[in-house]
């Protein structure tokens, strides 16, 4: 079974933000909570490069490993997803991330976090696939649709790659040979002890 | 018309800007930036490296989106605050907590309850009275608490899932987090009482060291150094329980309200420093529990009534004592019995 990844390719990332908007709207995220972002690098200055970044789904989840209740899992395709009716909003999973992926929305007393919303490589959570109660917590189940995360699906200039691991690094491959460089791989060392470079 | 002039002073001034820019604009091109992968490091360092170098570690960047902290990049700190608390944390805290309950129970067996050497003599004397209980008891109840629900956030996990499953355990913590964050404004009530009413007969003096050195008798028998209303003990555990639990309240709200006060580096630090010190502070206070309860006789009642009695109170606060005695505030058995003595 695919081992399923991000790639983002800071050569061509142009900030266009399509992704962040396209996740929003598919999965209905509500205000204050981003599941995907892009950061510019070097805003304004030569070297100056963008990365759509998220949930990396990583091997060894830091997420996962800090959590108190236990709350996250992994599919048979290396997605991360975790089940907001057992996630007490504790923010550890925040702490320990190193993408800034999870998200809370600020609910209850003093204005904490309420429980907590990241990607989902558009997979949707522990509910049945394709239900509303999937829908309602996790947002659109692209992949048990047969499709891949709409971020990637839409990126104009095809910089953010999703998909299965190794084909994706090996269009990033090609791109980096045929132009004769490429500034890495976002994250993949960190997220999945794996270089993916030319 | 006045739009066109507008746009012409415009047109003029970016020019001019420009042209005065220029050093400038070429100085910074100046700034070598590798255009290939390796050209800086060598074909063994990987393009993420390579990059990292450019922006020297710096992977702040800027995001379009309302919530600034989001443009950090990648926070590689995340892997060291994620191994201190799934293993040193961990390790610590079950060795300091299981290695107290273990030396209580040899000290137990070993030295049994320290009784009243004189026995009890029936006279009472007021040890504490209702607000210094009551600012005892406010610290003690919501300090257990906070200390189950917080170790329930390090051992849970891997104690109680298997026990109760998924679901019950969640909703628990859930709850228990609650009462974590609210129980916690209580035991800051309790502290800064405490810390009003004692602090004046806990500043250290040149008793204590006397009392140090026997180590307050607590190992030889018929052994009791003299100690004025808190001996270097219970000192120690009034010092604990008001700096330690006050940084430990402290580094507690730092993560009761998130980004209020410090950055994600903050809160890993926030929360080390809130566990560590919460551990030591949960050990310490299981000894203070044992040695106020089944560990010494007489000891309870001076929380409990507040009352005392007098031969403890000669054996262990013989200063005190003297104090209270000259002042008259001694209760006799019949003053206990209710009924005048014939």
């Amino acid at each position: 079974m695919a081992r399923m990844k991000f790639l983002c390719d800071a050569e061509r990332c142009i900030e266009c933000n399509a992704c962040v908007t396209a996740c929003k709207n598919e999965h209905e995220v509500p205000w204050g909570i981003n599941r995907r972002r892009v950061v510019t690098l070097n805003d304004g200055k030569p070297g100056e490069r963008s990365i759509s970044m998220a949930c990396m789904h990583c091997t060894d989840a830091p997420c996962m490993a800090v959590c108190p209740v236990d709350c996250f899992y992994k599919t048979a395709e290396g997605v991360v997803l975790h089940s907001k009716d057992l996630c007490i909003g504790c923010g550890y999973c925040f702490y320990a991330c190193p993408f800034g992926a999870p998200q809370y929305p600020q609910v209850g007393n003093f204005g904490s976090r309420g429980k907590m919303d990241k990607c989902t490589f558009c997979a949707g959570g522990p509910e049945d696939d394709m239900t509303p109660a999937e829908y309602s917590k996790y947002g659109a189940n692209r992949l048990a649709e047969g499709k891949l995360p709409l971020c990637a699906e839409m990126c104009s200039t095809k910089a953010l790659l999703a998909g299965d691991g190794e084909i994706i690094a090996d269009i990033y491959k090609e791109r980096a040979v045929r132009r004769g460089y490429g500034s890495g791989a976002w994250g993949w060392s960190t997220a999945y002890k794996d270089k993916a470079t030319t | 018309m006045s739009m066109n002039l507008g746009r012409i002073v415009r047109l003029l001034s970016l020019t001019l800007a420009l042209f005065l820019l220029m050093p400038g604009v070429a100085s910074f091109a100046q700034t070598p930036v590798p255009p290939g992968p390796n050209t800086l490091t060598g074909p063994d360092v990987s393009n993420d490296q390579l990059l990292l170098q450019q922006l020297q570690g710096n992977l702040h960047g800027r995001v379009s989106i309302p919530d600034q902290k989001s443009a950090m990049l990648i926070q590689p700190e995340g892997q060291d605050w994620r191994a201190l608390r799934n293993g040193t944390l961990k390790t610590v805290s079950a060795v300091v907590l299981l290695g107290m309950i273990a030396a209580l129970v040899v000290f137990y067996m070993v030295r049994g309850k320290i009784r009243i050497d004189a026995g009890p003599s029936r006279r009472r004397i007021q040890r504490f009275n209702g607000m210094e209980r009551f600012a005892h008891w406010i610290t003690a109840a919501s300090f257990l608490v906070l200390a189950v629900t917080g170790l329930n956030l390090v051992f849970g996990r891997w104690l109680l899932i298997p026990l109760l499953g998924p679901e019950a355990f969640a909703t628990m913590t859930v709850y228990g987090k609650l009462a974590h964050n609210f129980l916690s404004f209580p035991f800051v009530l309790g502290i800064v009482l405490m810390l009003l009413i004692w602090v004046r007969h806990n500043i250290p003096n040149g008793g204590d060291i006397a009392w140090i050195k026997v180590a307050g008798g607590l190992f030889s028998k018929g052994k009791h150094p003299p100690a004025k209303k808190f001996n270097a003990g219970q000192k120690l555990i009034f010092w604990m329980v008001v700096a330690g639990g006050g940084v430990v309240a402290a580094s507690g709200y730092v993560l009761l309200f998130p980004f209020a006060v410090t950055d994600i580096a903050g809160m890993q630090l926030a929360h080390l420093v809130h566990a560590i010190l919460s551990v030591l502070l949960i050990a310490g206070i299981i000894s203070h529990i044992y040695i106020g309860s089944i560990g010494m006789e007489g000891a309870f009642d001076a929380m409990g009534s507040g009352e005392v009695d007098v031969n403890w109170a000669r054996e262990h606060h013989s200063l005190w004592l003297e104090e209270e005695l000259r002042k008259g505030k001694v209760k006799g058995p019949a003053a206990v019995r209710g009924v005048p003595a014939e």
